[in-house]
């Protein structure tokens, strides 16, 4: 049987990235221009957004990616890459490459949501198995996927505001702690308990999820503890904002599997790094001995291109298609790409 | 024409009603600009907006994607430019704000200023101990007076 390449591309919003995939199975290589020294240089929150930077890093990651996998152009069977949600001129850059590279070499384009990249992440530690839960816990996203076979997503919950990793960056920012806030805040709140009051959030739908008045909370209780002349314990504050924050999470994954039933939970994104949140989900999914989980190491959850390689491929295997015709898709729908398949 | 208007608000819903209404009276494009702190009601008011202009999609922040777009009667194109401070270049989305098609609204404007149009609708909001908001609307432009008119009277 001859091997089957993928290549696949990432670039919706600060990374650049490229990975190769052989038969579905064994990532070759997998490129990730990070820029995290150019965020925590500017002491706070810039992003790799500016096209310009992505037009720099593109070129680079793919040959990167060829050259470590030890792969030629000509042997790669099919070009996937993300197709939205994400930032319009940073999705532009990977999806020309990927059209530039499909026209130029004649292969199939495969293109794929990045959502759908981040559950199928989880293939790299574990087979998925249907139906399953998914978490998707990141700087732009917060959401209860569940999906009772390949590429069938359902949205059963999501944040109304914030982000749940927007609402860690914002909230370090008001503490002081400086930029990426997620892995400070975890770090600080173990020295600390969660003494200050803070609200338990209401959604209409049970499974949705909200943060925005638990930042503004979080800066009120500030401005109070300054008027009152207090002193801030500022690990107790970060304490009381991961539990509150983690604890309302922890309860929709409880009630999402009560509802769903699922044989399989997956955790993804870049939150699903947090210590404590690890934890309260270890916990929560010991409880249920019949359903298997899978908690993602950090490379897994982070962007990168291997995830839309694990996700390209399956989407190759159903006969998903691009043409040079398919524009990046800032706003794309997970929903409505799961039924674009059905038309494919 | 008066060309610059305060309001007050004591509540999510109150905060929601007023960006509904002024969503409602926009009928041609138009951008809006809203400045204030860290958890003041920005994409609180922006919600509201969005559901006066007829959008049905759940409005979220686009802190991390910096845009997001929306399709209603008018269109809607939310930026927040909290993330770029300090990039000062090709953002990729420079016509957005130079020639808006529907509505764009701008969150943290000032760390994209030289990008900035020069007519527009300049929304303050302040939050006190309270959680009552204040809201300073500036209308620069002869459109943008004539719709602070119609939105607060």
């Amino acid at each position: 049987m001859n091997d089957e390449i993928i290549l696949a591309i990432e670039s919706s919003c600060d990374e650049t990235a490229c990975a190769i995939l052989k038969n579905g199975e064994e990532l070759l290589s997998n490129i990730v221009s990070s820029q995290i020294n150019v965020h925590t240089e500017f002491g706070g929150v810039v992003p790799e957004v500016a096209s310009r930077l992505h037009v720099e890093n593109i070129s680079y990651v793919i040959s990167s990616a060829l050259k470590e996998a030890n792969v030629r152009m000509e042997d790669v069977d099919a070009i996937t890459y993300t197709q939205g949600p994400g930032l319009i001129g940073s999705l532009h850059v990977g999806v020309l490459a990927a059209k530039t590279l499909g026209y130029v070499y004649h292969k199939p384009l495969v293109p794929v949501h990045h959502l759908a990249g981040h559950i199928y992440a989880n293939e790299y530690i574990a087979p998925l198995r249907f139906p399953l839960l998914a978490l998707v816990v990141s700087g732009g996203h917060t959401e209860l996927v569940v999906m009772e076979d390949d590429f069938r997503f359902e949205i059963v919950g999501t944040t109304h505001d914030d982000a749940i990793g927007e609402a860690y960056d914002k909230v370090a920012r008001v503490l002081g702690l400086g930029y990426p806030g997620g892995p400070k805040i975890d770090k600080l709140a173990k020295e600390g308990k969660p003494v200050y009051p803070l609200p338990k959030v209401h959604t209409e739908n049970p499974l949705d999820f909200s943060f925005s008045g638990l930042k503004s909370a979080v800066i009120q209780s500030l401005g109070r503890i300054e008027r009152k002349g207090e002193v801030l314990n500022t690990a107790d504050m970060a304490c009381s904002f991961q539990e509150a924050a983690l604890l309302e999470i922890r309860d929709r994954i409880r009630e999402a599997i009560e509802i769903y039933q699922p044989k399989h939970f997956v955790a993804a994104g870049g939150v699903a790094a947090n210590s404590r949140l690890r934890e309260l989900i270890r916990e929560e999914c010991e409880k249920h001995a019949e359903m298997t989980y899978t908690i993602p190491p950090m490379w897994c959850c982070t962007d990168n291109a291997a995830m839309i390689a694990k996700a390209g491929w399956h989407a190759y295997k159903l006969g998903v298609r691009g043409d040079l015709f398919d524009g990046p898709d800032p706003g794309l729908e997970l929903e409505s790409y799961d039924a674009g398949k059905e038309n494919a | 024409m008066e060309k610059k208007k305060t309001f007050t608000t004591r509540s999510k819903e109150e905060t929601l009603r007023y960006g509904e209404r002024l969503g409602e009276n926009i009928h041609r494009p138009v951008t809006v600009l809203m400045y204030g702190d860290l958890g003041a009601g920005k994409t609180t008011f922006t919600q509201g907006l969005a559901k006066g202009l007829g959008i049905t999609r759940v409005i979220t922040s686009p802190t991390f994607t910096i845009m997001k777009m929306y399709r209603g009667r008018v269109p809607l194109v939310h930026i927040d430019a909290y993330r770029l401070e300090g990039v000062s270049q090709d953002l990729g989305f420079e016509e957005y704000l130079e020639e808006p098609d529907g509505v764009t609204v701008v969150e943290w404007p000032m760390f994209i200023e030289e990008y900035l149009p020069e007519n527009a609708l300049e929304i303050t909001v302040t939050a006190d101990e309270e959680g009552t908001r204040t809201w300073s609307v500036n209308a620069k432009g002869e459109a943008e007076e004539h719709l602070l008119k119609e939105w607060l009277g």
